[in-house]
């Protein structure tokens, strides 16, 4: 499948797959990368060494942050993949040099939770 | 957040357009003008490619987000302490409140290592040239440009408010896109900030019979859900100042959306008592609470002075805190508004609020009592306490004497 590249670089991993948009801030513990909003799908699950894929950031600005803290504290995401990048998470992996990517509505309702995937955020292919 | 997979109302771009740079801003994104330029172009570059612009534009103000520690940890201190080294902002900057207020921190049970982390990040921001604002309601302390002034704000509830009722353009900015607009003084042209994105293609009618700041910051956290960039509100009567900031900070919790207008096309969805209860449901966990929050956002100089008048002759039965801007503190000591809220034995905070401060902990509270959808979903998400949500006027009727 074809990509946008927002944050170039390469990566292998399974997929973890989202179907709520993402508030960082809130929703996500930044030391150890866990889901702590209760009211979220993935809530319990873990972000870490995981390409995270989910529709899009939502919420405080500072979310940014907290995907650096991600990276800072070893349990980001290997890479993401969005439906639409928001400008929090945009900012944040490019900071951060955690790949990001956007696909169309078709490829991304076709992406699934556990799914091996390899990522080249470089030429811009998914496989 | 329960997501019934509405992205229907979101444009989606894919639009293959990419940032075309100028030679020197090309040359600074290779990092010939330093580390610091290269890293800021390079994340100007990355919300450009994802937003779908073709140029950078310049800004006039950038309102940071990212100043309390305990939203940013040691990573972003870390962060901010060696960009501080060589980054100066070059246009008017501003920031976010802070974790506490340094004038009263004494009287509270923190620990050193915080006070010193937050030291750390104020004194990063002040050598990189900051207003030391300290307030998530940049709108209502500085003067505000003429109309259809660019600025870059990450502060939701800002951003929101600056492009809906002050005329501003800006995009529902991020902690980093602002500070990269601060160290250029440029972004992306695109979502917001360009006058064909700003039209809203949906409508929310605002069917909830009582009409307060509770249920306007309930209508946001809707609306902050179900819109796109840009979204209009119907039947929004009594949108004073405390309604129409509750209704900004409760859409920039939930959502990505950046802008309401009161008139619009398109589509119609109701807001209805059912909807409100399916928020109320998912932000309030407790039917009572050991203290009372009021200010997030912040509290201006008129809520102060309404509630001055509000409070007169009574007594809060419960502790309670009340976050302010540091701009308006001589003015509310002068005018006679700051004793009479104290006098009903309330704490008036400064450079702080309710979101993520480090004042409100689990280990010492249980459940927490305030207004502020926003205060609500932070204090439940982040300080793991329980919320109870009431008006202002409910608080003032119910947990006074």
């Amino acid at each position: 499948m074809n990509v946008k590249i927002i944050v170039r670089g390469k990566t292998k991993g399974t997929l973890l797959v989202s179907k709520n948009p993402i508030n960082f801030l809130g929703g996500i513990d930044k030391k150890t990368g866990l889901v702590r909003d209760k009211n979220h799908d993935l809530f319990g699950k873990n972000l870490a060494n995981k390409v995270l894929v989910f529709p899009f950031g939502v919420g405080s600005s500072v979310g940014a942050y907290t995907i650096y803290s991600l990276k800072y504290n070893k349990c980001a995401p290997l890479a993401m993949i969005c439906l639409k990048a928001d400008i929090t998470t945009a900012s944040g992996c490019a900071i951060s040099n955690i790949p990001l990517v956007v696909v169309q509505k078709q490829d991304y309702e076709s992406l699934r939770d556990g799914q091996q995937v390899s990522l080249d955020a470089v030429s811009g292919k998914i496989l | 957040m329960i997501w019934d997979g509405s992205y229907k109302y979101y444009i989606c771009y894919n639009k293959d357009v990419l940032l075309e740079l100028t030679k020197d801003e090309e040359a600074a994104l290779d990092g010939k003008h330093g580390e610091t330029l290269a890293l800021a172009y390079r994340v100007l570059v990355a919300i450009g490619d994802a937003t779908g612009s073709d140029k950078l534009i310049p800004i006039e103000w950038a309102h940071l987000s990212g100043v309390n520690y305990n939203t940013i940890g040691d990573a972003g201190e870390e962060f901010l302490s060696r960009l501080s080294k060589d980054a100066k902002f070059k246009v008017k900057t501003t920031v976010n409140p802070m974790g506490f207020d340094f004038d009263t921190v004494s009287k509270y049970d923190l620990d050193d290592q915080f006070i010193q982390k937050q030291q750390g990040i104020r004194k990063s921001y002040e050598k990189m040239g900051v207003i030391p604002s300290f307030s998530c309601i940049p709108y209502q302390i500085f003067e505000l440009p003429k109309k259809g002034t660019h600025v870059s704000f990450a502060e939701s509830n800002a951003a929101i408010y600056a492009n809906s009722i002050s005329g501003l353009k800006t995009n529902k900015e991020g902690a980093f896109s602002a500070l990269a607009s601060a160290i250029t003084g440029k972004s992306p042209c695109s979502d917001l900030r360009d006058e064909n994105n700003r039209k809203p293609d949906l409508t929310i009618q605002m069917k909830v019979k009582n009409k307060d700041e509770l249920t306007y910051g309930m209508l946001g956290y809707f609306a902050g859900k179900v819109a796109g960039n840009s979204v209009a509100i119907s039947g929004a009567k009594n949108l004073d100042m405390r309604n129409c900031k509750s209704l900004c900070a409760g859409m920039g919790t939930s959502g990505r959306c950046g802008m309401f207008t009161l008139e619009g096309s398109g589509e119609k969805i109701d807001f209805d008592d059912k909807e409100m209860q399916k928020v109320r449901d998912e932000l309030e966990t407790s039917e009572s609470g050991d203290i009372i929050t009021l200010g997030s956002p912040q509290l201006g100089l008129d809520e102060i002075s309404d509630l001055a008048v509000m409070l007169k002759g009574k007594s809060f039965k419960k502790r309670c805190m009340i976050f302010c801007p540091r701009a308006i503190r001589e003015q509310i000591k002068n005018l006679g508004y700051a004793k009479k809220i104290e006098r009903a034995g309330a704490e008036l905070l400064y450079d702080c609020c309710i979101c993520l401060t480090p004042l409100i902990d689990k280990s010492n509270v249980d459940a927490v009592i305030t207004n502020s959808v926003k205060g609500a979903y932070y204090l439940r998400t982040s300080n793991g306490v329980d919320v109870n949500l009431k008006s202002l006027s409910q608080i003032v009727n119910e947990e006074t004497n």
